[in-house]
């Protein structure tokens, strides 16, 4: 028994990202051709060469066919999946551990949703049958987030109006990030008087405290890491790949005290461990992380061990998670400003390490991290809520065997 | 006849005052409030509030285990076909064995299942539900009421206490046009009341002649009069004409709570054996479709068997806040713009039907070897991870305490906003589910809470009950 790891065992050649946003004129076949087409031509390769492919959506589709349809794939293995809002992340690490295995010598992990042809706001799950007797569907989900605000706030003596503040600069911060990125949904930056009074929506969170709701797509190409210098000269290899499901005890268990996320924490030692990062603030160059809402992305900080537990809160305060700070935070605006088209999200957090790390960031966007030669970069990925998640942690490097 | 062994009345939260109707319709309203049943409740679920207050108050013994039948009367039920009364029975968590049945459709249904328990050789129970309206601006709208009570009824040789013995009984039964509704209307229909009191009168000397008799009494020996029925004027008369002392006749309640019809008798009831002291004669008088007096004597186990929540308390506990405007949201009278969300799931019935304990019996599971409670029940201990070494744990009547809670305003709720809490048992376990019958200000961290049968919503023509939480308020 024991999680290994593939550590540098297979690496990540080709990526490509669609602009998220509310994409009226387009389906989910034209997401799905477009970030394919684009992850291709990145590794250079045609869609022929790839042997095999992840599909991850949470509701945008089902079964393989979904992908091979658009793409008009020639009989190759599709496997559609889901695993709620690391949905995209999870077709990454099944794509990477395929390769791995020797199975494929090229896979496509590739992950899409089309959000916005329900004509809802927020998200429209659809559950199996049921008994109406668990709770399940009666809240939304900045309902079940807002729950960590005031456990928060009490638990570390964080003064109400103070916590708001809190907040109101993790948008603040991911809202300028978004304004520099092309690709992200909302391309303003928000004033912190404007996201601090909006309307509410559940608990102390604003409009402005919730992701946005977009439609999307990403793809990754993966590769033996012994082959990848012959598709790129930049190769990303990955370091570490860690799932977890909770236990789901959170809602029925008086010992949890919605100020964590157990599966984060535990995923994050799982994949430190794989990676052999020890600090992981120190080492890498950004995180990629699941701010579906901004306390999610507070707590982050402490089951991520970016912070320590009860000072989260403050470092947020003094910029450290900024794009200049110690350990930028979403610098590509994250779920906040940069959309969330569930199943693509995870592959877009890539997508910013792919272009970080490489030096392809525009000017504007470029990291001082990176700059002053760290080149590790991780994504979280999170679905479910407080009390009962899953959690997806990834390390990716530019240095083979470092 | 059997006696009574318990009883209990259920009072909905909220009054409404009769001065913001013409606030609003610039007509009609008058002076007092009248109760309203939440949004989340309906006869069905007004009834389980009322039973479960009656079957607390016969503390000590097995009243639950001890019914054999289970009489339903509402002039609204929430099902035609299915049986209303089968809700109430597992909420209630009564015996498999016993009969639960409706007799729903009209007001004298209410007096008709209380006859019918009093008269049953095995342990019965009555429940009577109402909840009423008119339209916007009628007098229905403005002095009926929505509640229900319970009695259980001792029937021969249970063991169960006696609070009153039932001393005699009168019936007269006429056909005539009084009080009217075709089945799904909004409204119902009156005749002129003055023909109603000239009909009602000479029906209800005979009722009562009848029932003193039996009783051995005279009217000047009643302690306690009650004259229920929705026709007022007629009751008043019958007040009048009835002989007895004035100090006899009981308040109606209608200045506070309006008239629940099929339910007023048995609140009324409810509310003079709360104060009735050991061996006295209550005289209940019913005015629907006919007459029906009934005599109660009350006994020396009263005293030390009242339930915990008397009906005056519970009219004293209500909020006054409603608006006119969200009552009748809440009655259907007024639609409101639904959130930009999907409809709610419908229960599926199967999955209902496998969980029926759980989700009508609040029936959690506790793991036998480490003693967790897990709520849904578990067939995998979440601490000790023992398999399928469960036992179960009612926890319908356990008091909690709000661990967080949060405020929903985008969540699909007949009543925006949702309140949602998580909630830990005294003694264990956690559940996150809705608060009721709370407001902005009141819910917080380490608010005490108790369970309360709601209808959550209705989905595809199923009602969703379930339970939610309230506030623990100063009812006793």
């Amino acid at each position: 028994m024991g999680s290994h790891g593939i550590r540098d065992q297979v690496a990540i050649v080709g990526m490509g990202c669609t602009a998220f946003g509310e994409h009226w004129g387009k389906s989910t076949d034209d997401l799905l051709v477009e970030s394919a087409t684009a992850a291709a031509a990145s590794a250079g390769v045609g869609l022929a060469e790839i042997d095999a492919f992840w599909l991850g959506t949470m509701g945008s589709g089902v079964s393989g066919l979904t992908l091979s349809k658009p793409l008009r794939l020639p009989y190759k293995p599709v496997t559609r999946l889901e695993n709620m809002c690391a949905t995209g992340s999870e077709s990454l690490r099944n794509a990477c551990y395929a390769v791995a295995s020797g199975a494929y010598d090229v896979a496509m992990a590739i992950g899409v949703e089309k959000l916005k042809d329900s004509g809802y706001s927020g998200l429209a799950g659809s559950n199996p049958p049921g008994a109406g007797d668990d709770g399940k569907g009666d809240t939304t989900a900045p309902a079940n987030f807002s729950l960590l605000a005031p456990a928060y706030a009490a638990k570390y003596g964080v003064d109400p109006a103070e916590m708001k503040d809190v907040l109101t600069r993790i948008a603040w911060k991911n809202h300028q990030n978004g304004a520099k990125n092309p690709r992200a949904q909302f391309r303003k930056e928000v004033p912190k008087e404007t996201i601090k009074n909006s309307p509410l929506v559940a608990g102390m969170l604003g409009i402005f405290d919730c992701s946005g709701v977009s439609d999307g797509s990403a793809a990754a190409i993966v590769v033996r890491a012994a082959d990848a210098p012959r598709y790129t000269g930049k190769p990303l290899y990955v370091k570490a790949l860690s799932l977890v499901a909770g236990p789901a005890s959170g809602l029925s268990s008086p010992d949890y005290d919605f100020t964590t996320f157990p599966e984060v924490a535990a995923s994050a030692r799982d994949a430190y461990q794989q990676a052999g990062i020890r600090d992981p603030r120190a080492e890498l160059a950004l995180a990629e992380v699941h701010d579906c809402f901004t306390p999610t992305e507070l707590v982050l900080m402490e089951d991520l061990g970016f912070a320590e537990r009860g000072q989260g809160w403050k470092d947020v305060l003094s910029g450290c998670f900024d794009a200049g700070g110690d350990l930028p935070v979403n610098p590509d605006g994250g779920l906040k400003a940069f959309g969330h088209p569930i199943g693509a999200s995870g592959l877009r957090m890539m997508f910013e390490a792919w272009l970080q790390l490489r030096g392809e960031a525009p000017a504007e966007r470029a990291l001082r991290t990176v700059a002053d030669g760290r080149s590790l970069a991780l994504t979280h990925n999170l679905g479910g809520g407080p009390g009962e998640c899953v959690s997806f942690v990834s390390v990716v490097g530019t240095h083979r065997g470092a | 006849m059997g006696g009574l062994a318990g009883y209990g009345a259920y009072i909905p939260y909220y009054r409404l005052e009769r001065s913001r109707i013409a606030g609003a319709l610039g007509t009609g309203g008058g002076r007092g409030t009248r109760s309203v049943a939440g949004y989340d409740e309906d006869t069905t679920s007004l009834a389980v509030e009322a039973g479960r207050v009656a079957l607390a108050s016969l503390a000590g013994a097995d009243g639950r285990g001890a019914v054999r039948q289970l009489f339903f009367a509402t002039a609204v039920p929430a099902y035609a076909d299915k049986t209303n009364a089968t809700a109430i029975h597992a909420a209630l968590r009564l015996p498999a064995d016993a009969l639960a049945v409706d007799m729903v459709g009209a007001v004298r249904s209410g007096v008709g299942a209380l006859l019918t328990a009093a008269q049953s050789a095995t342990p019965a129970m009555a429940v009577l539900a109402d909840i009423r309206t008119g339209l916007p601006g009628s007098a229905d709208e403005r002095d009926s009421g929505d509640g229900a009570a319970a009695f259980i009824f001792a029937g021969a040789g249970s063991g169960l206490p006696v609070l009153a013995e039932i001393t005699g009984q009168g019936c007269a039964t006429a056909e005539f046009l009084d009080r009217w509704r075709s089945p799904g209307a909004a409204a119902s229909r009156v005749w002129e009341e003055r023909f109603g009191e000239q009909v009602y009168g000479p029906l209800a000397e005979v009722a009562v002649a009848d029932a003193l008799k039996q009783a051995g009494l005279t009217p000047g020996q009643v302690d306690h009069l009650i004259v229920a029925g929705l026709p007022a004027r007629a009751a008043a008369r019958i007040v009048r004409a009835a002989g007895v002392r004035p100090e006899a006749v009981t308040d109606n309640r209608t200045a506070s709570i309006g008239n629940a019809g099929t339910a007023q008798p048995g609140i009324l009831l409810a509310d003079v054996l709360d104060r009735a002291g050991p061996g006295e004669t209550i005289l209940l008088v019913v005015l629907a479709d006919g007459a029906t007096a009934l005599v109660l004597r009350t006994t020396a186990a009263l005293a030390s068997h009242r339930p915990q929540r008397p009906v005056a308390a519970q009219i004293a506990a209500g909020s006054t806040a409603l608006e006119y405007a969200t009552f009748l949201s809440w009655r259907g009278f007024l639609d409101r713009e639904p959130p930009r969300r999907p409809d709610p799931d419908p229960v599926a019935a199967p999955p209902a039907q496998r969980r029926a304990d759980w989700k009508f019996g609040l029936v959690a599971s506790r793991c036998t070897r480490c003693g967790l409670r897990s709520l849904p029940p578990d067939r995998v201990c979440q601490n000790c991870h023992a398999v399928d070494e469960m036992a179960a744990v009612p926890l319908a009547d356990v008091p909690a305490t709000v661990a967080t809670f949060t405020v929903d305003r985008l969540a699909y709720t007949p009543s925006p906003p949702m309140f949602m809490v998580v909630l830990d048992f005294d003694g264990g376990g956690r559940m996150r589910c809705q608060l009721a019958d709370a407001t902005e200000d009141e819910v917080r961290i380490g608010l005490r809470a108790e369970m309360t049968f709601r209808r959550l919503v209705t989905a595809a023509g199923v009602h969703n009950y379930f339970w939610k939480a309230r506030p623990v308020r100063a009812t006793g």
